[in-house]
């Protein structure tokens, strides 16, 4: 119990080592082991979770060692419940993954070597809580990444997989910056409990380019996270890195590596800098609006099935946005509403579980189709609802899902995160209600072009979705359908540290540079 | 100390010289199939001379020869560095098929006269002996470069370096000449305290004569402008020569720059404030914007290439760069970060060269149509070679992260004045990566599963590796490197 969270780094790690010594030939015995030690990983998150006190809101399971003392970095984990659920999602989609890429034909040993890898840089971002570390897996997932979707991705994937690469670079040297400039105002320390205590002190009054060294860092930071949320205007490689991977890898993509973008804005944007929150709040708000809105649109032109998603994903990242920015709802100069602050803050970290499981559904469905036809052209099919219609029923569950109907989890955030920006950005999310209806416009459309009107002649032997699919799919949507109804075990989960969170952006305030 | 007394502490450089005569002798009586053998003495002779560096490693900082060189733990450090490069190279030497029409017994000599002269370069505090050891270096490179006698490239690689090399030392001798007059001494220290005191109408004639060692310096590090041989001669030269000049003169250029700007034109005892501040010229902003210079045009052009090794000679310019980020701020954290990249820049170097090797005496090319789907067909080879760029990109969790985390960490450290440099040396990090990661593209994402695998022979197999462990091991644990680099960042100075 005292490692767990080093052994959900290190398992995939391991993992990802005997996978590569295996024998190249035995590609069954690489699917099986892999799926045994993502199974074994998702185990162990699960002990995580019932070993957690959902009560206390500060890190648990704390580990530290020295690594390199001439530098003060150390090994430090821990998690608290904002990084608690995106584990347990991160465990569930990487478990599930694995399946959904039994069909990989392509040097099936490297791709699960370098999954496992990913597996590990992931889980590792999330848990790590040294910026020496953090920074480390945040790097270690591109290389990955890199070569998943470029070598078993679709006709563009060379172009998708240096265009991700380089984008993601360059935000993460801006936080390397962002790092270093922390590093030496605050004592000489990467840990990031650390910088957090001593930030606000040590921050005040130091100037960059006669700028103040907190919005300086604060921008450097956001820029790195924001390429990964993606927030507009750097969107741009999100689309083509979603559409050119293989399926496991949208689904991890849109499921998981996006999240990393908004936790990161929470865990180190607003734990280090809390007064900053109530300088770029509205900005937030208002790059959420876009996001939105210019999500939706996107995602309304697309004849591509899968690049519809793909923008669906930058659309359902907006609500994300507008939630966290109304924290500063709860400063006083706004009428200390703790409540909206809370509402929205929740509702942003709920919507990110729910848009993983969601999208992750999504990309599954769209890989079933793709998978049997060869193309994801949405006009090219039609009257699919007679051939296939388990497939017809559970992508519809899922595109209610996506548009946020009532009854599926994703309503329940973005309610949330609307109920707690309306007192502070009224005009905002005035406007992003647009989105919704840009948003029930494409899933309702696209649904409708796949899957009413005649059957197109050439599916007439389209093959009914089968039992891996499914098994891949349902856990998803249960999920979803669950939250949902009753989304109470989430909001317990996370509550203690949001409502720590919001205190000290409260207190925040008081002292704010503003 | 007296020249009967230096001899004590001047062990190591005998011992290299009774290794090269032992050389040149030795090849006199051997078939010329027969003349690996004299890179077994050099390798020899030098691990002597390596345990004898070490051993005088901890003696404290002295002058030796009437104030002509000194030995201090920063030369230690730096003269260890060069063998280590020195001795991978002769390995590599042995597995180099373009050398095995020739004899290589003056190869091998040569490489070794050169070692002497960069061991004094690292050391000497003398304007005479600074030259000296220059052109030592310069003569042996000149030769190593055109060694290939029947390929012209290397013929044409040799004479363009003769020239360049001829008319930068000419440049740089005439300024160390203005130095000599206004301040009447060739000994450093005795230089430091006549500029210190000397009067503001000699200004225009030192800043002429910096200006004009800079250039000797910069060509030495292959700095913009003073770089136009480096492609040139790069391409043209024996792969193994090529990597040799790309770390250890560089590694000796940067130990004497180090040494020249910190005890002549600064507080040498401080070791820190306000650099090169004798003079009315913005001497930071100068090196800062000749870094970024460097390193953008070195990564923007290797963008270009066609031939891996062309490219990695441009890549190298680009490295010189990062370096010399840390240059303006010259504390002591500066000559840290360098001594650390320095370090972890040969493996990560010296092994994409190594691969270069490999893959020209398999197919006889170096473009990227060799290295098309060479990861499908040569696993070990690719993975390796991913690994190096990965680290010279600088990406964690290599070596190549680290040695950049250090120059960032100086420029960010060392406030408001040298952002801009920290922001100009990430971009570039960028940059680079597109070309670094053409080669793995043209590697991994084209080409099929190939049924026969093969392998490297066993020799260069084994370099590679050596290589590519420091390479990956030091960018996850470099603690015993930095406590080494910490105890090494001792000067000999004045003071003292």
């Amino acid at each position: 119990m005292e490692n767990i969270l080093s052994l959900l780094i290190w398992i995939p790690i391991l993992g990802a080592i005997i996978v590569a010594c295996l024998p190249r030939d035995n590609e069954n015995l690489v699917r099986y082991i892999s799926a045994a030690i993502t199974g074994l990983e998702f185990i162990v998150a699960i002990v995580l979770w019932r070993a957690f006190d959902p009560v206390n809101g500060s890190m648990q399971f704390m580990e530290r060692y020295e690594w390199i003392p001439s530098l003060n970095i150390s090994y430090i984990l821990g998690v608290d419940g904002l990084s608690l659920p995106m584990v347990l999602l991160t465990a569930m989609l990487f478990f599930i993954g694995v399946f959904v890429s039994w069909n990989i034909k392509k040097a099936v040993k490297g791709y699960f070597a370098l999954y496992l890898l990913l597996n590990a840089g992931v889980l590792g971002v999330f848990l790590s809580l040294d910026f020496f570390l953090f920074y480390i897996f945040w790097e270690v997932m591109l290389l990955p990444m890199y070569f998943l979707i470029g070598m078993w991705g679709g006709p563009q994937r060379e172009y998708a997989a240096i265009k991700f690469f380089l984008y993601t670079l360059f935000g993460s040297v801006l936080m390397l910056i962002g790092i270093l400039g922390l590093y030496f105002t605050c004592g000489k320390t990467f840990d990031i409990l650390l910088i957090m205590e001593r930030a606000p002190e040590a921050l005040n009054g130091v100037l960059w380019w006669g700028m103040s060294a907190a919005k300086v860092i604060w921008v450097l930071l956001f820029i790195g996270f924001a390429i990964k949320v993606p927030v507009f205007p750097f969107h741009t490689w999100l689309p083509l890195a979603h559409v050119e991977a293989p399926t496991a890898i949208s689904v991890l993509l849109a499921g998981i590596l996006l999240k990393l973008g908004v936790y990161g804005i929470i865990r180190v944007n607003y734990g280090i800098m809390p007064d900053q929150v109530y300088w770029f709040a509205a900005g937030l708000a208002f790059l959420g609006l876009v996001n939105v809105i210019w999500g939706g649109l996107c995602a309304l032109a697309q004849t591509d099935l899968k690049k519809l998603v793909a923008y669906s994903s930058i659309n359902h990242m907006g609500y994300s946005l507008i939630g966290i920015a109304a924290v500063v709802a709860a400063g006083e100069m706004n009428g200390s509403d703790l409540k909206a602050a809370q509402a929205g803050l929740s509702g942003a970290v709920f919507q990110m579980f729910n848009h993983g499981t969601i999208s992750a559904m999504l990309f599954i469905l769209v890989g079933v189709v793709y998978e049997r036809a060869h193309h994801r052209d949405i006009d090219g099919f039609g009257g699919l609802a007679s051939q296939m219609p388990i497939y017809t029923g559970i992508t519809a569950l899922a595109f209610f899902a996506g548009l946020g109907l009532p009854g599926f989890s994703g309503f329940v955030s973005e309610a949330m995160c609307f109920i707690g920006a309306f007192p502070v950005f009224k005009a905002i999310v005035v406007l992003s209600t647009i989105g919704i209806l840009l948003n029930a416009a494409y899933f309702l459309w696209a649904f409708q072009r796949v899957f009413f009107g005649e059957l197109n002649e050439k599916y007439k032997d389209m093959k009914e979705i089968n039992g891996l699919e499914l098994f891949t799919v349902i856990p998803l949507a249960i999920i979803t359908l669950f939250f949902g109804i009753y989304p109470g075990p989430y909001l317990d989960l996370i509550k203690a540290t949001m409502d720590q969170i919001i205190e000290k952006i409260a207190f925040a305030a008081s002292y704010g540079v503003m | 100390m007296t020249n009967l007394q230096s001899l004590e502490f001047f062990i190591p450089e005998i011992i290299l010289v009774i290794t090269i005569l032992a050389c040149l002798i030795t090849d006199l009586f051997l078939k010329k199939s027969k003349t690996d053998l004299i890179g077994w003495i050099l390798g020899i002779g030098l691990v002597i001379v390596g345990l004898s560096v070490y051993n005088l490693s901890s003696v404290p900082p002295t002058t030796l020869f009437l104030d002509m060189i000194v030995i201090d733990p920063f030369s230690s450090y730096m003269k260890i560095i060069i063998i280590i490069s020195t001795l991978l190279i002769i390995v590599a030497s042995w597995a180099n098929n373009e050398l095995s029409k020739y004899r290589k017994g003056e190869y091998f000599t040569l490489i070794g006269i050169m070692v002497v002269g960069l061991f004094l370069m690292t050391s000497s505090i003398d304007i005479i002996m600074l030259y000296v050891s220059i052109e030592v270096v310069s003569i042996m490179s000149f030769v190593l470069a055109g060694y290939l006698k029947l390929n012209t490239r290397s013929n044409e690689a040799g004479l363009k370096y003769v020239i360049y090399g001829a008319f930068s030392s000419g440049v740089m001798l005439f300024g160390l000449s203005l130095v000599f007059g206004l301040t009447g001494s060739t000994n450093y220290f005795v230089i430091q305290e006549a500029i210190s005191s000397i009067d503001s109408s000699a200004n225009p004639a030192l800043i002429m004569a910096l200006l004009m060692i800079f250039a000797g310096f910069g060509y030495k590090i292959s700095s913009v402008p003073f770089h136009f041989w480096t492609p040139d001669v790069y391409e043209g030269a024996p792969t193994t020569i090529t990597a040799y000049l790309s770390v250890a003169p560089k590694a000796a250029g940067f130990a004497m720059i180090i040494r020249f700007f910190h005890q002549v034109f600064s507080d040498s005892i401080a070791l820190s404030g306000n650099a090169m501040g004798y003079t009315d010229l913005p001497w930071p902003e100068i090196i800062g914007i000749l870094a970024v210079v460097t390193m953008t045009l070195g990564n923007l052009v290797a963008i270009q290439q066609e031939s891996i090794k062309r490219m990695l000679a441009y890549s190298s310019i680009a490295h010189a760069g990062y370096m010399m980020l840390a240059l303006p701020v010259l504390s002591i954290d500066a000559v840290e970060s360098i001594m650390i990249y320095l370090f972890v820049y040969i493996f990560m170097n010296l092994g994409a060269f190594f691969i270069v090797i490999i893959v020209k005496n398999k197919t006889g090319g170096e473009t990227f149509d060799e290295y098309d789907g060479l990861g499908w067909k040569m696993p070990i080879v690719g993975a390796l070679m991913t690994l190096f760029m990965l680290s010279l990109t600088g990406l964690p969790p290599t070596a190549g992260f680290v040695g950049k985390l250090y120059i960032f960490k100086t420029l960010v450290g060392a406030g408001n004045d040298f952002l801009w440099l920290v922001v100009a040396g990430g971009i570039n990090s960028v940059i680079s990566l597109y070309y670094y990661f053409h080669v793995v593209k043209v590697m991994f994402l084209s080409g099929k599963r190939s049924d026969k695998l093969s392998y490297p022979p066993s020799l260069m197999l084994g370099l590679i590796i050596f290589t590519a462990v420091p390479s990956l091991v030091l960018g996850l644990y470099w603690n015993p490197l930095a406590n080494w680099v910490k105890e090494s960042l001792v000067f000999y100075s004045q003071g003292m």
